[in-house]
């Protein structure tokens, strides 16, 4: 299972508390686990991706393993230890605001 | 007894004000979505107890949130809000022209007649319809067909902000987009023209026959006469006896004809309320007074009603969309400051008190007249 930790505005539209836990079929990568989570979460939809163009909203930020993968490719196959569900993909609200 | 609901927007949650028929007494819920912004909550006018928010935030974009039983819960509804078509350019600040781009919802407006139908209006200004209660929506792309290459933002963003549906006439709508103008529709808002004859903004548009850009900060109708229209320009306040062909200027003696909130009395058509702003670039009263003018001859004499109102190193602003009126006799009459009171008076503005004082910045103020 991959392991997916939100950041507290999300959780709370979500209506999750801590971890999530998701299933992803076929290669671990950013847009396999965000459509997992939106396709059981459909409130989030638009909040993490821009609806327009569907990329990465600017204020946030994709952490793994202690390596920022925000540029990394969507489709692009995310750290092992991901896929294993050793560690947790984060979704993190940039401090932005001043 | 019948009561009193007031829906309050601020920069971080929602907030329910409840109070019976006698308005001496309320309850405070909230925040809810504690930490966004939001912008606008309004409720059905045919089942009270469902109400639409526009819930948003620079991080996470736009939520549309719905309630069905008048505020306690809330469930998240659609938001993806796509352009008809190739969504083109508007003008940028440098001369440009710059992409249309969905930023948030500055204003809902639920249907007089179904309660799954919503209208939206959104920045950069668009205006949305939804028939399933704000699970999807569709854009009216006809308004942005009247010269919308030419509109540009404002200091505040080009937003749409008022909607404003035709009581008596059901296919016509008043829409009011900042720094783009006012605009109507005679067929529900599939087509619209400008109405902006009348405006002067000569500064801004040098053109005095200038169609669109000027920059409007509210319209209110009373529902007894909806060809009655009042506006707060960003200077001027102006009425229109013809449905908004034509416009004149009202603003009297008032000590400022800058300012964001307007609101019309519940039982006298000509009886409105402002609140002057002292300049654009000082949003804040005049005299650091708070003062709120009420004019009973439809604009042109206004009184300053300051009973309960700080007058004394007062400087908060009241925005274009926190003001409104309850239905009861007397009207009540209310308002919220960026400074986070929100005022309520229970005779017709003769004296005010304050609802709440600590809330964040208040972004608007709708109320709701229950049985």
């Amino acid at each position: 299972m991959i392991r997916v930790v939100l950041p507290y505005h999300l959780r709370t539209l979500a209506g999750t508390a801590g971890e999530i836990e998701l299933a992803v079929e076929g290669a671990v990568t950013q847009r396999a686990i965000l459509e997992a989570l939106e396709a059981r979460y459909p409130a989030l939809k638009g909040t993490i991706r821009d609806r327009a163009r569907g990329e990465r909203r600017p204020f946030l930020r994709f952490f793994a393993s202690g390596e920022d993968l925000s540029h990394v490719a969507p489709d692009a196959p995310l750290p092992e230890a991901v896929a294993a569900g050793r560690e947790p993909f984060l979704i993190v609200g940039a401090m932005a605001g001043g | 007894m019948s009561g009193v609901r007031v829906l309050v927007g601020t920069r971080k949650g929602a907030f329910v004000l409840t109070s019976d028929g006698g308005r001496t007494s309320w309850d405070v819920r909230g925040p809810f979505f504690g930490g966004w912004e939001v912008y606008h909550v309004k409720g059905s006018p045919v089942d009270p107890n469902r109400i639409y928010a526009s819930q948003s935030s620079g991080w996470f974009g736009q939520v549309i949130q719905r309630s069905d039983d008048g505020g306690a819960t809330w469930e998240p509804m659609g938001n993806e809000f796509a352009y008809e078509g190739v969504p083109g350019t508007h003008q940028w600040y440098d001369g440009t022209q710059h992409p249309w781009e969905f930023k948030r919802v500055w204003h809902l407006e639920p249907s007089r007649t179904d309660p799954d139908v919503v209208w939206a209006g959104v920045e950069d200004a668009a205006l949305f319809h939804s028939a399933d209660g704000g699970k999807s929506w569709q854009e009216r792309a006809g308004l942005r067909a009247i010269k919308g290459h030419l509109w540009q933002p404002g200091a505040g963003g080009m937003g749409l902000h008022t909607i404003l549906l035709d009581p008596g006439t059901p296919a016509r709508m008043y829409l009011a987009i900042s720094a783009a103008g006012a605009f109507r529709s005679d067929d529900g808002g599939t087509t619209f023209r400008a109405i902006n004859h009348g405006l002067h903004s000569q500064y801004e548009l040098p053109d005095p026959d200038a169609q669109v850009g000027h920059c409007v900060h509210r319209i209110a109708l009373h529902p007894s006469r909806p060809d009655v229209l009042f506006m707060q320009k960003h200077w001027d306040v102006l009425r229109s006896d013809d449905a908004g062909e034509s416009w004149r200027e009202v603003s009297g003696n008032l000590p400022s004809d800058f300012g964001f909130a307007l609101a019309v009395h519940a039982h006298e058509p000509e009886t409105v309320y402002v609140v002057p702003i002292l300049s654009d670039s000082l949003h804040y009263p005049p005299e650091a007074k708070l003062r709120v003018y009420r004019s009973r001859t439809g604009g042109g004499e206004w009184e300053p009603l300051t009973r309960g109102l700080p007058q004394a190193d007062c400087y908060v602003n009241v925005l274009r969309g926190a003001m409104s009126v309850d239905r009861l006799d007397p009207c009540g009459v209310y308002f919220g400051t960026t400074g986070g009171q929100v005022y309520g008076s229970r005779d017709g503005g003769d004296s005010w008190t304050p609802i709440v004082r600590d809330l964040p910045a208040v972004l608007s103020v709708e109320v709701q007249t229950l049985p």
